[in-house]
C-alpha cells in the first residue's frame, strides 16, 4: 500500500553554504498584496523625503590661491588631479584624494587667462595676461631643478583663452583671432577670424575633433573649420557669450553661458532656433560644462550659485550655493561624473557631489537595489503635488530668492505688456514671439 | 586712289592686326606712301597685280573709273562704268570660294561668341560662399550622428565608460610560437610534440584530426544523428507503451487482449496463405515446431512446479482449478498437429464465410442505421439485443466455463466480452450524462414516487438485474453490479424525459401548485394514516407552495409601490386608441415578462433606501457633550437627565439643501474627499497624451512585493549606470561602429596653406615674435 505524504525537496529549502540566504518562497497573487498603488505612493513620498534628508552636497573646499579662481582644468588620465589659475597668475594641482595642493607654479604675470592639459595628461598649456602660452609638464621638476616651462610663445596680444585639441598635438587660442598652433612650432599654423572683437574663449568639438567654437564680445558664437581653416556660421545673441562646452556624447549639440542669466544650448546645424534656453540664474552665467555622460551640465554664476540642469529641460534640477562662496566663475564636472568641482572669486575651490543625497563608496548589491527602487518610485510619482512640491524645495540665499521673485514680476509685466499690445492691435500685426525666438538677433553665414 | 585697294582694307578692318600676320608672307601688304607718285602708281599696279593673281582664275575685272561721277560707290563699285547691272550673288562669289578666308571667318565668330571678363568678386563674398560650402560639408558630416544620438536618447540604459576594454587574451599559437624551450624538460616535450606532429601555430589540429574532421561530411552526420534520434524516440515510446500495458492489472482485460492476439495472427496467416504460399509454409512450419518443442519440453502439463502446487489447492480452490484446467487447454492446443488446409477446404470455408456474413450483415446495417440516424436508438437496440442475450443466457445452463470448449460457447464467450467492454463503456458514457443531468433528477425522482410508475421501473428493474447477476456470476461482484443496475435504471429514466423536459417540467410545477393547495386542504381533512403514501411527495410541494404565495404577495407590493413613486410616464395623445390597446397588451406582456424574470429583487424600494440612507449619511451629525455622572449620580441603568442633555446637545447647523432633492430618481454624492485630492494629479502631466495612459503607469507597481526579482531588476533598472572611479571619455566613432576619418586633422590645416588670406599671413606674422 502506498502512503501519501508530504514531501519537499530539500534543495529548495536547504542552503548550500551558511552564507547563503535563507530562501523566501513568494506568492505574487494580487489579491494577497493589496493597495499596491497607496503603498508605493507613501514609498515614494518617503523616499523623495528622505532624499531631502540626505541631501549634503558639499565635500570640500581647496584653500590657498591667494587671489580669484580663474580657470579649472582637470587632468584627462587621472581623476584625481585638477589644476586651477588665479587672477595672480599662480598655477595650482590639486590631489583631490588628499584634498591637497600639490604643487604651486607662478606661472604669468597678472590673470591666469586659460588652462588646459594635453590629451594625454603629461603636461598643460596655459595662457595669461602677459601675452605669452606656456607649456608645463604635468610632474614637477626634479631635485634641485627650477620651475621652468617646457616652451614658451611670446605673443603680440593678449590671449583670453586656449583649449587644447582632443586627439593631436594642437591647441587652439583666441584673442583678437583664434589661432591653431601645432605644438612643435612658435608659431600658429593658421588663424581665424571673422570681424574685429575680442573673443573671450574657444573649445574644441570632442567628437568631431576639427570642429571649434568661440564666443566674442560683440555677442556672437562663431564656429570655425580646422581642416577648411574657416569659420562657418556666426549667430548673434541678445547679449554676449561668456562661454561655450560641447556635449560629449552629441557632437552637434553645444551650450552656450550667457550675460542675459540664461544657457542656449544649440544644434550645430540649425542655429537659427536653441534647442533650449535654460533658465533659472538670476545673473550672468560665467562657465558652463557638461557632465561626461552628455545628459547634464553644470553652470556657474555670478549670483554666487552653481545650477544643474539636464540637457532637455529649461529649469535647473539642482543649486548648489554656500554662504561664503562668491560670484562663481569657473566650474567642471569631473571624467566620472560624480563630482562637481567650482572656483569662485573668494580664493576657493569647491568640491560637490553631483546628485546631492547620493551614498558615496561601496553599495552593497541590497542597498543599491533599494537606491534604484526608490529612484525609480520618485520618477514614477514625481508628478504628485506632494512629492512634487517635496523634491523640488530647496532653501535659496535671501539676494538669490528675492531676485527670484523680482525677475519673475518683471517677466510677467512683461508679457502681460506684451498681450495687451496684442490685444489692441490690428490683428495679425503683433506676433507673439518664442521664447527661444526672442534672444537670437541674427545668423550669418 | 585705288578701288581694289579700299575693297581689301575693308575685308581685312575687321580682322583683327594680330590675324593678319596669318596671311602669306611673300605678298607685301602694306604700301608706303612716302615714296614718289610714279614709282608708287608702278608699285601699286604690281600689287593689284599680284592681288589678282591671287584670287585666281575668274577674277571680275572691276570697271575703271575714269570719269567724275556723283555716285561714288564706296566698294568702287559704279553701274555706269561697266554699263550692267550688279548682282550681289556675284560679289559675293569670291568671298565664298576663297579658302584663306575661312580661317578668319572662323575667327571673326570666335571673337562674337566671346563675352567681357567680369570683375573678380568681392573679397567678403567670395569668404561666404567658401564659409557656406564649409558649414554644408561639416554638418553633412555631423549629421551621421544624428541616429547614434537619437538611439543614446532613447535608450532605457547607458552604460559608461561606453567603450569597453579590449580583453587581452591572445591567441595561443601567438603565445607558443614567441616562447622558446629553454630547459632540457621543455626541449624533450617540444621534440615529443614535432614527433607528433602537433602544430604549434595557426590551425590546431593533427593530420590524425584534421582526417577525422574530413572522414564524414556534415550532411552524413545530420542525417545519422537524426535517424538515431528517431531510433531512440521510437523504443522509448514502445518501451513506455509496454509498460503501461503491463500496469494493468485487470485478468480479464489481458485474456481478451490474449485471444484478440490469437486471432489476429490467425487472420495475418490465412492473409499469408492467399499471398504468400510458400511464407505461409514456412509459418506453419514454425508452428509445428513449436508444438515439438512443447511436446519436448513437457512445459503446460501438470509437471511443474507452479502446476504442482496448483494441483495441491485444486481441491478447495475453484480459481486454482481453473487456472490448471486453462493450463491444460493450452497444452491441448499447443501439442495439436496443424493440419495444412487443401483447395477444397478452403471453399467449404468460403462458403461458411458467406453464411457467416450473411447474419451479422443484418446487425451491421442496424447497427449502422442507428449510427446514422440516432444515437438514441443505437442504445435501445444494444439493450434490445442485450435483452435478447439476457434471455438466450437464461435459456442456456448457466455455466460458462464448462470443461468442454465448443465453438459455440467460444462464439458466446467473444460475444460476452464485447458485451463486457461495450458495458464498461456504456458504463463511463452513463456517469458523464448523470453528471449533467444532475439538475434534472430530483424532478423526476419526485414524480417517479408514484406508485405506479415505480411499478414500471420494479419491472424494469428485474431482468437487467437478471442479465446482470448471471454475467457476473461471482458473489463478490453483487454490490457493484447493483450499484450499475441502479444507474442503468436511472440513466433510462432520464434518456426519456431529456425530449420531452420543458413541457414535462412547466406541467409539474403546476400540479405541485395546484397540490399544494389541494393538500392545505386534504392535510386538515384527512387522517395521517391514510395519505402515508403521499405524505413525503405532498408536504414537499406544501412547502415549495408556501413561499410562492409570500412572493405573490410581494409583488402586489411592488405593484403599490410603483404607484406610489411619481415616475415620469409620458402618455401620448395623438396614438389612436386601438393601437394603443395592443401596445398596452404588448406592453402588459412585457411588463409581465419582466416582473416574472425579476420576481426576486425590489429595486424600486432598494433605490429608495439607498438615497435615504445617503441623505442621512450626509447630514451634518449633532454634537453630544453631555458626560454621564458630572454632577449627577452614573452608573448601570442611569441616564443622564433630559435637561442635561438638551443642555449639552449642540445641534448641527442645517447644510446646503442637497442638489438631488427634487430628483427621485437620481443619487448626487455630495462628498468630495478634499484629503485625497490633495495628493491626486490635478493636471495630466507633460509626456502623457490620455489620462489612462498615466493612470496605467501608476497602476503598475514595481516593487519586489508585487514582481519577480527578475522583473523587479528589470522595472528599477537605471537610466545611467557608471562606473566609480573609470574616466569617461566622450564618445567615439570607433565606439559607435562608425570609421573614425583617418586622416589627421593637423594634416589637413597644413596641406590647405593657399586657404589662408595673405592678410591672415600677414597678420600671424606680426603677431607673433618669437
Amino acid at each position: 500500500m502506498k502512503v501519501k505524504m508530504l514531501s519537499r525537496n530539500p534543495d529548495h529549502y536547504v542552503r548550500e553554504t551558511k552564507l547563503d540566504l535563507h530562501r523566501v518562497p513568494r506568492n505574487y497573487d494580487p489579491t494577497l498584496h493589496p493597495f499596491e498603488v497607496p503603498r508605493e505612493y507613501i514609498r515614494a513620498l518617503n523616499a523623495t523625503k528622505l532624499e531631502r534628508v540626505f541631501a549634503k552636497p558639499f565635500l570640500a573646499s581647496l584653500d590657498g590661491h591667494r587671489d580669484g579662481v580663474n580657470c579649472l582644468a582637470k587632468n584627462p588620465k587621472s581623476l584625481a588631479t585638477v589644476l586651477s589659475g588665479a587672477c595672480d597668475g599662480e598655477v595650482k594641482i590639486w590631489n583631490l584624494t588628499k584634498r591637497k595642493c600639490i604643487r604651486t607654479i607662478q606661472a604669468h604675470e597678472g590673470f591666469v587667462r586659460g588652462i588646459c592639459t594635453r590629451f594625454c595628461g603629461t603636461s598643460f598649456f596655459t595662457v595669461g595676461d602677459d601675452k605669452t602660452v606656456k607649456q608645463w609638464k604635468m610632474d614637477g621638476p626634479g631635485c634641485g631643478e627650477e620651475e621652468e616651462p617646457l616652451h614658451t610663445i611670446l605673443g603680440k596680444t593678449v590671449y583670453t583663452g586656449i583649449d587644447h585639441h582632443w586627439r593631436e598635438a594642437v591647441f587652439a587660442t583666441c584673442g583678437q583671432q583664434v589661432d591653431i598652433w601645432d605644438e612643435q612650432r612658435t608659431n600658429p599654423i593658421c588663424s581665424m577670424t571673422w570681424g574685429f572683437d575680442s573673443i573671450s574663449s574657444v573649445k574644441f568639438n570632442p567628437i568631431e575633433t576639427f570642429l571649434l567654437g568661440s564666443c566674442a564680445s560683440d555677442r556672437n558664437i562663431v564656429l570655425y573649420d580646422m581642416r577648411q581653416a574657416t569659420p562657418l556660421k556666426k549667430v548673434i545673441l541678445d547679449m554676449r557669450t561668456n562661454t561655450i562646452c560641447w556635449n560629449p556624447m552629441e557632437a552637434f549639440i553645444f551650450t552656450a553661458a550667457n550675460e542675459d542669466y540664461n544657457l542656449y544650448t544649440f544644434d550645430m546645424r540649425a542655429l537659427d532656433t536653441p534647442v533650449m534656453v535654460h533658465m533659472d540664474h538670476v545673473s550672468a552665467v560665467l562657465d558652463v560644462d557638461y557632465s561626461p555622460t552628455g545628459r547634464e551640465f553644470v553652470s556657474a554664476s555670478f549670483d554666487k550659485s552653481i545650477r544643474i540642469f539636464p540637457v532637455d529641460k529649461s529649469r535647473s534640477r539642482e543649486v548648489y550655493h554656500t554662504k561664503r562662496m562668491q560670484h562663481v566663475i569657473c566650474v567642471k564636472w569631473t571624467a566620472d561624473s560624480k563630482y562637481i568641482m567650482s572656483g569662485s572669486d573668494e580664493m576657493n575651490i569647491r568640491l560637490w557631489k553631483a546628485n546631492a543625497s547620493e551614498k558615496l563608496g561601496v553599495l552593497t548589491s541590497r542597498e543599491k537595489a533599494a537606491t534604484d527602487y526608490n529612484q525609480k518610485l520618485k520618477e514614477k510619482f514625481q508628478h504628485h503635488p506632494h512629492i512634487k512640491r517635496i523634491s523640488r524645495h530647496r532653501h535659496l540665499p535671501k539676494s538669490i530668492y528675492s531676485q527670484i521673485q523680482e525677475q519673475r514680476i518683471m517677466k510677467e509685466a512683461r508679457r502681460r505688456k506684451e498681450l495687451n499690445r496684442i490685444k489692441h492691435s490690428k490683428p495679425g500685426s503683433v506676433q507673439m514671439v518664442s521664447e527661444k525666438k526672442k534672444h537670437i538677433v541674427a545668423v550669418v553665414k | 586712289m585705288s578701288t581694289n585697294q579700299a575693297v581689301e582694307s575693308k575685308l581685312l578692318a575687321s580682322n583683327q592686326q594680330k590675324e593678319l600676320e596669318d596671311l602669306p608672307k611673300d605678298y607685301p601688304l602694306s604700301t608706303s606712301e612716302d615714296e614718289g607718285d610714279t614709282d608708287g602708281e608702278r608699285k601699286h599696279q604690281k600689287l593689284l597685280e599680284s592681288i589678282s593673281s591671287l584670287n585666281g582664275k575668274d577674277r571680275q575685272k572691276l570697271a575703271e573709273r575714269s570719269e567724275a561721277s556723283l555716285k561714288v560707290s564706296e566698294f568702287s563699285v559704279s553701274s555706269e562704268g561697266s554699263g550692267e547691272k550688279l548682282v550681289l550673288s556675284d560679289l559675293l562669289e569670291p568671298v565664298k570660294t576663297s579658302s584663306s578666308l575661312t580661317a578668319v571667318k572662323k575667327q571673326l565668330n570666335r571673337v562674337k561668341s566671346k563675352k567681357t571678363v567680369e570683375l573678380p568678386l568681392h573679397r567678403e563674398e567670395i569668404e561666404r560662399i567658401h564659409r557656406e560650402v564649409a558649414f554644408n560639408k561639416s554638418s553633412q558630416i555631423l549629421s551621421k550622428w544624428g541616429p547614434v544620438v537619437l538611439k543614446n536618447r532613447q535608450a532605457e540604459q547607458l552604460v559608461f565608460p561606453l567603450s569597453k576594454p579590449q580583453s587581452a587574451f591572445a591567441p595561443i599559437e601567438h603565445v607558443v610560437s614567441g616562447w622558446k624551450a629553454g630547459t632540457p624538460l621543455e626541449q624533450e616535450i617540444f621534440n615529443l610534440l614535432h614527433k607528433n606532429k602537433q602544430p604549434v601555430t595557426d590551425p590546431l589540429l593533427t593530420p590524425v584530426e584534421k582526417a577525422s574532421l574530413k572522414a564524414m561530411s556534415l550532411e552524413e552526420v545530420k542525417m545519422r544523428r537524426a535517424e538515431l534520434q528517431r531510433a531512440r524516440a521510437l523504443q522509448s515510446y514502445y518501451e513506455a507503451r509496454a509498460r503501461r500495458e503491463k500496469r494493468i492489472k485487470s485478468k480479464k482485460y489481458h485474456r481478451i487482449l490474449k485471444k484478440g492476439k490469437a486471432k489476429q495472427a490467425l487472420k495475418d496467416f490465412e492473409k499469408l496463405q492467399k499471398v504468400n504460399p510458400a511464407a505461409a509454409l514456412e509459418e506453419l512450419e514454425k508452428l509445428d515446431k513449436a508444438r515439438m518443442m512443447e511436446r519436448m519440453s513437457l512445459k503446460h502439463q501438470n509437471s511443474g512446479k507452479w502446476a504442482k502446487s496448483k494441483a495441491i489447492m485444486a481441491k478447495y480452490d475453484l480459481e486454482a482449478r481453473q487456472a490448471l484446467q486453462e493450463q491444460l487447454s493450452r497444452n491441448k492446443e499447443l501439442t495439436q498437429k496443424v493440419q495444412v488446409a487443401s483447395e477444397s477446404e478452403e471453399e467449404e470455408e468460403g462458403q461458411e464465410e458467406e453464411e457467416e456474413t450473411l447474419v451479422p450483415d443484418m446487425v451491421n446495417e442496424v447497427q449502422i442505421k442507428a449510427n446514422g440516424l440516432n444515437p438514441w436508438m443505437s442504445q435501445n437496440h444494444f439493450i434490445d439485443a442485450k435483452e435478447t442475450d439476457v434471455q438466450k443466457d437464461l435459456e442456456d445452463p448457466a455455466e460458462p466455463e464448462a470443461l468442454e470448449t465448443s465453438e459455440s460457447e467460444e462464439e458466446r464467450a467473444v460475444v460476452e466480452e464485447e458485451t463486457l467492454l461495450k458495458e464498461f463503456e456504456e458504463r463511463r458514457s452513463l456517469r458523464q450524462k448523470s453528471k449533467l443531468n444532475h439538475m434534472v433528477e430530483p424532478v423526476h425522482r419526485r414524480v417517479t414516487k408514484d406508485p405506479s410508475s415505480q411499478e414500471v421501473l420494479s419491472e424494469l428493474r428485474a431482468p437487467s438485474q437478471k442479465l446482470i447477476t448471471e454475467n457476473h456470476q461471482s458473489g463478490k461482484q453483487e454490490l457493484s453490479s447493483v450499484r450499475t443496475a441502479q444507474r442503468e435504471e436511472s440513466a433510462r429514466e432520464e434518456e426519456e424525459p431529456m425530449l420531452l423536459q420543458r413541457p414535462k417540467r412547466a406541467r409539474t410545477l403546476d400540479e405541485l401548485e395546484e397540490l399544494g393547495r389541494e393538500g392545505c386542504v386534504e392535510n386538515k381533512k384527512l387522517p395521517r394514516t391514510a395519505v402515508e403514501g403521499l405524505q413525503l411527495g405532498k408536504n414537499r410541494s406544501n412547502h415549495i407552495g408556501a413561499p410562492k404565495e409570500k412572493k405573490r404577495k410581494e409583488q402586489m407590493i411592488d405593484l403599490q409601490n410603483l404607484l406610489t413613486t411619481k415616475s415620469p410616464s409620458v402618455k401620448s395623445l395623438a396614438v389612436p386608441t386601438t393601437v394603443q390597446e395592443l401596445e398596452d397588451e404588448e406592453e402588459r406582456d412585457q411588463r409581465h415578462m419582466i416582473k416574472e424574470a425579476f420576481a426576486g429583487d425590489d429595486v424600486i424600494r432598494d433605490f429608495l433606501k439607498e438615497k435615504r440612507e445617503a441623505v442621512e449619511a450626509s447630514k451634518p451629525k449633532d454634537l453630544d457633550l453631555t458626560l454621564p455622572g458630572w454632577g449627577e449620580w452614573g452608573g448601570m441603568g442611569l441616564k443622564p437627565s433630559a435637561k442635561k442633555r438638551r443642555r449639552f446637545l449642540i445641534r448641527a447647523p442645517e447644510g446646503p439643501p442637497r442638489k438631488d432633492k427634487n430628483l427621485p430618481n437620481v443619487v448626487i454624492s455630495e462628498k468630495q474627499n478634499m484629503h485625497a485630492a490633495a495628493h491626486q494629479v490635478q493636471v495630466l502631466p507633460h509626456p502623457f497624451m490620455h489620462h489612462q495612459q498615466f493612470e496605467r503607469t501608476i497602476q503598475t507597481p514595481i516593487g519586489s512585493t508585487w514582481n519577480t526579482q527578475r522583473a523587479f531588476q528589470k522595472l528599477t533598472m537605471p537610466r545611467v549606470v557608471t562606473k566609480p572611479g573609470h574616466i569617461i571619455k566622450p564618445i567615439k566613432a570607433e565606439d559607435v561602429g562608425y570609421q573614425s576619418s583617418s586622416r589627421s586633422d593637423l594634416s589637413v590645416v597644413q596641406r590647405n596653406p593657399k586657404r589662408l588670406s595673405i592678410r591672415h599671413k600677414k597678420h600671424v606674422e606680426n603677431n607673433c615674435v618669437d
